[in-house]
């Protein structure tokens, strides 16, 4: 194989062009055709019927809130709802798909023609919508006894119907080209725009390590000026950093491949969690043809003109609006908040305040600290072992002077590794502020003897020189001490 | 002759037990000494549910006793084609990929027929998955016609239409895609009717093609037809297809059509078909001309209509069904139910689902699933799938076209009378040809009757009444007028059966 170009190398020489479909489960009670629940997590084939089981003769019938959450979504999206819309089968033979068609939509989607716009390092990038449709999720297949866990090689397959039939929108982007380096940052922030936008509608949870958002990547690369390349499309990629990370490495995969005038395929390409690559999955050009034609089992919908606007009148407030309130709320400027946005914080410090932490401390703690370390293990930061509850607590015990910042810091890594909340870390570890003044007052004395010069210096007028009595009382307490109190203290005793 | 329980009309049955006259058990114990005497013969029935069918009987007979208010066809009889989910019952469809399969599930249908208190006797033959037009495609055996053992029953619902015309059963159920009710009830002299699409759930009736097939009564009468149909019909919200409004008043239409007068009623003929009349065998045009004469003496008045789509019925209806039927025969695999071929260890996965498709299908599903597969492929959809959907609205629009100036169309049922068993299983087209009169309708979805009219060499020859879409009490009314015609109901005549 080719060795891979660098990043930087790849985009001075190539343009990328994105696209991405994302997949996303709707929270509706029932599944899209039948009755069955939806609840994530039950024993296998416990949530099934005829119907979402395809046992001969069951018919579908379509669940009118999965139809209105997706025009929610078109709305929520600036898409045109459409006035005449209908189901089609898309024909392929799989094993978790019990009718061995998926009950999608074709030629006729729900919605289309929208947009949304996200911000990347104070660029404006509008993302173009080709269309929102309303589709049926498949079961889960266990490949058991093969090497790689996929179909070929396994010795037995294991199929849990409890997913099959769960509504699943398919939200389709335009080829997206201009984004240059930035491509991969634009495509996690489309991904984490259109997480928000989908969660503030209400109309599903959107967890992305549980599946209910699914990333398809396609990219492709031109030389400037040239027409657009072959694209490949990464299938199931199933966070924002992997989003990222399968942009980033399709750029440099293929960026090597045509500097050494090879051709891309058109082709599906696995992503790997663990390494950041891709590798080739079926080919499009043998792929299978589907088939598709309209779903006579199910009638033609025609969302009423008077229903599309009573939704519309009913959007909540959306992720933008949102965050300009918040922006006002928190008093940060538009780097500031650009940076809680790409970190995907927005959430965190809301919650943070809301359990009581003043916004510049909960701001603070999730970009510096909390950012730090989710780069350092490669995590989202919500998925770090804190929560909003525990950062406004070690918040309030630093506002309390309970804790000074380095202290705190140590508090958090104790929370971060499972030792408790930060007041248990704390105590645990004995990270408190000496707070007892005759302690302290000793200290300083014998910092003052042990620097004779320094302390003539300071009652000479030279406040700035307490640093190095701070320090060695700081020393002497193994940072325990405030360092306010300290310095007040010193100026006390030398003035 | 008369004394005997089976030689009675469904209505009659149904008076009797409500009157007590009769207990059901009686009733449903003759017909099954009837299916015990000569279905080894006939070979009507996939399965026989003795037990079941005494069972729902005896408790219409305690309701009975109780003083209980029953409907109209309590504890009268039934058949059902076995395409129809049955809870419990064996369901193949006549295909050895559900061979074994018992449902866990009634169809609407059969709901509505258990809610009615019908005891079912058991699930009738037909061709696979009701692709045929002789049972002789059914994977198990195929259906002798009760008029002549030699020759077919008509498909595909042969079982159904075979055990009324040798009174194994007063009343069927039967499904109708291309004609599979109609035909088997001209060919076996009984009356068969497909209703307007969407008049009757399809829920839990095995899928050929979604657009097309509805779920109808097979008869000896036209009003006993009629009393079926309103039990069986009516909207369904588990079927999106089925529609919202009143089931038309068949059973009122068939008492009025049995007074004999058709004064104001105007019957179009088809121009076109008159015109290819020779596609028809000599007999069934005379057989069905005499009817029309029958019908125009009790004052209907007959109108030219021109159907110039009609002529593309049969292809179009051959690129649609197929296409639907290789989508909804996919969930056919071996993964869940049913068969499953090769499950040895050495095959994969896809060669298990393979195998099993290939062990499972017979001949005629196995060509249709890949005609359909082939007209829906990319690069050939838009030529076959699409230009027949396009075809099929000017089938509809000759429809529409001729109902703004008449009340009925008539045409002979099928051009020919029951044939020989392999007369056509050798050319698929000979067999497609015995729906070239029936398949219209099922592209514009109205309703439509076949009621034996006469004879042609000997076997029964059927009229074909269609309708406009939910004005299936019209075909009703026009069927019970040419029975008034009758002195004794054709399907009365038939020859008697020897025993097994």
């Amino acid at each position: 194989m080719t060795k891979l170009n660098t990043f930087e190398q790849a985009v001075e020489t190539y343009e990328p062009v994105l696209g991405l479909e994302t997949h996303i489960e709707l929270d509706t009670r029932t599944k899209m055709f039948c009755g069955c629940a939806t609840a994530f997590g039950a024993e296998p084939n416990t949530q099934v019927c005829p119907v979402c089981l395809a046992l001969p003769g069951a018919l579908p019938v379509a669940n009118r809130a999965a139809v209105e959450a997706t025009i929610k979504i078109g709305l929520a999206l600036n898409c045109r709802i459409a006035e005449w819309t209908r189901f089609a089968r898309k024909n392929y033979f799989y094993p978790d798909m019990p009718k061995n068609f998926q009950t999608s939509q074709y030629e006729e989607p729900l919605c289309e023609e929208g947009f949304v716009e996200v911000v990347v390092e104070g660029e404006t990038y509008r993302v173009e919508i080709e269309r929102v449709h309303l589709e049926e999720d498949t079961g889960k297949t266990l490949h058991v006894g093969g090497a790689t866990g996929r179909i070929h090689g396994a010795t037995e397959s294991l199929v849990d119907y409890n997913r099959a039939g769960i509504p699943l929108v398919e939200i389709v982007t335009k080829p997206v080209p201009g984004t240059g380096a930035l491509a991969p940052e634009v495509a996690r922030a489309y991904t984490a725009e259109l997480r928000d936008i989908v969660r503030s509608l209400g109309v599903s949870d959107v967890r992305m390590e549980q599946g209910s958002l699914r990333c398809d990547v396609n990219l492709s690369l031109n030389r400037p000026g040239e027409e657009w390349g072959t694209r490949t499309e990464t299938k199931n990629v199933n966070s924002l950093r992997s989003v990222e990370r399968a942009v980033r490495y399709e750029v440099r995969r293929q960026s090597a491949l045509l500097d050494s005038g090879e051709r891309i395929f058109q082709e599906t390409r696995h992503f790997h969690e663990a390494t950041g690559e891709t590798s080739p999955g079926r080919s499009k050009e043998e792929a299978t043809d589907y088939r598709y034609f309209p779903e006579p089992d199910l009638a033609v919908m025609e969302p009423s003109r008077e229903w599309v606007e009573e939704l519309r009148a009913s959007l909540p407030e959306l992720p933008r609006k949102r965050r300009e309130r918040l922006q006002a709320a928190w008093a940060l400027g538009d780097k500031e908040m650009q940076s809680v946005v790409n970190a995907d914080a927005v959430d965190l410090i809301e919650a943070t305040i809301a359990a009581g932490a003043g916004a510049a401390g909960a701001v603070k703690w999730w970009l510096g600290e909390l950012s730090r370390h989710a780069n350092e293990t490669g995590d989202e930061l919500a998925a770090l072992a804190v929560t909003p509850a525990q950062v406004a607590e070690l918040q309030g015990m630093v506002d309390d002077g309970r804790l000074n910042d380095k202290l705190a810091r140590q508090v958090i890594d104790g929370v971060l590794a499972g030792e408790g909340s930060p007041a248990e870390v704390a105590a645990a570890r004995g990270l408190e502020v000496v707070s007892d003044t005759g302690a302290l007052e000793t200290a300083v004395d014998e910092a003052i003897a042990a620097n004779p010069a320094v302390a003539d210096k300071i009652r000479g007028g030279t406040h700035a020189a307490a640093g190095v009595l701070i320090g060695a009382v700081m020393k002497a307490t193994k940072g325990q001490a405030d360092a306010a109190t300290v310095r007040q203290i010193i100026l006390d005793k030398l003035s | 002759m008369t004394d005997r329980i089976i030689d009675r009309t469904a209505a009659e049955l149904a008076a009797d037990i409500r009157e007590g006259r009769l207990t059901s058990v009686a009733v449903t114990t003759a017909f099954l000494d009837r299916i015990a005497a000569v279905d080894g013969t006939v070979k009507a029935f996939l399965h026989v549910d003795r037990e079941g069918a005494l069972a729902v009987a005896a408790e219409v007979d305690a309701a009975v006793a109780a003083g209980e208010d029953l409907g109209p066809l309590a504890g009268v009889p039934i058949a059902v084609k076995d395409v129809v989910v049955t809870k419990g019952l064996p369901t193949t469809a006549a295909s050895k990929i559900l061979e074994g399969w018992i449902p866990p599930y009634d169809a609407t249908i059969t709901e509505r027929i258990k809610a009615a208190r019908m005891p079912i006797l058991g699930k009738t033959n037909m061709d696979e998955f009701a692709m045929g037009s002789s049972t002789e495609y059914s994977a198990y055996f195929p259906t002798r016609n009760p008029w002549d053992t030699g020759r077919i029953p008509g498909g595909s619902g042969g079982g159904s239409a075979a055990a009324v015309a040798a009174k194994m059963a007063p009343l069927a159920i039967g499904t109708d895609t291309g004609g599979s009710i109609r035909q088997p009830g001209a060919v076996t002299g009984t009356f068969g009717a497909k209703p307007t699409y969407g008049g009757n759930s399809r829920y839990g009736l095995i899928a050929f093609s979604s657009s097309l097939d509805t779920p109808g009564p097979v008869s000896r009468n036209a009003l006993d037809g009629a009393l079926l149909h309103e039990v069986i019909s009516g909207y369904d919200p588990r079927d999106s297809t089925s529609i919202d409004a009143p089931v038309p008043p068949v059973v009122e239409a068939a008492r009025l059509g049995a007074t004999g007068d058709l004064t104001g009623v105007r019957l179009g003929v088809v121009k076109e078909f008159k015109e290819g009349a020779d596609a028809a065998e000599p007999g069934v045009i005379a057989a069905y001309e005499a009817g029309v004469e029958q019908l125009v003496k009790l004052g209907a008045e007959i109108v030219e209509v021109s159907c110039p789509s009609f002529a593309y019925a049969l292809p179009t209806y051959y690129l649609i069904a197929p296409s639907e039927a290789s989508s909804n025969l996919a969930r056919y695999d071996g993964v869940r139910y049913g068969l499953r071929a090769g499950d040895d260890g050495k095959h994969s996965l896809e060669e298990v689902m393979s195998l099993t498709r290939e062990a499972g299908f017979g001949p005629e599903v196995k060509r249709r699933i890949i005609l359909g597969t082939y007209a829906l492929s990319a690069g050939y959809v838009d030529a076959f799938y699409g230009k027949a959907q396009k075809v099929r609205t000017l089938i509809k629009q000759d429809f529409e076209k001729a109902f703004a100036s008449v009340d009925a169309i008539v045409s002979p049922t099928t051009p020919f009378v029951a044939f020989e068993f392999g007369a056509r299983t050798g050319d698929p087209y000979q067999m497609y040809l015995a729906d070239l009169y029936t398949i219209p309708t099922n592209m514009y979805g109205g309703p439509a009757v076949s009621v034996p009219v006469g004879l042609s060499e000997g076997m029964p020859v059927g009229l074909q009444v269609m309708g406009p879409v939910l004005g299936d009490d019209v075909t009703y009314r026009v069927a019970a007028a040419l029975e008034s015609t009758q002195d004794v109901l054709l399907a009365d005549t038939a020859p008697e059966i020897e025993g097994n």
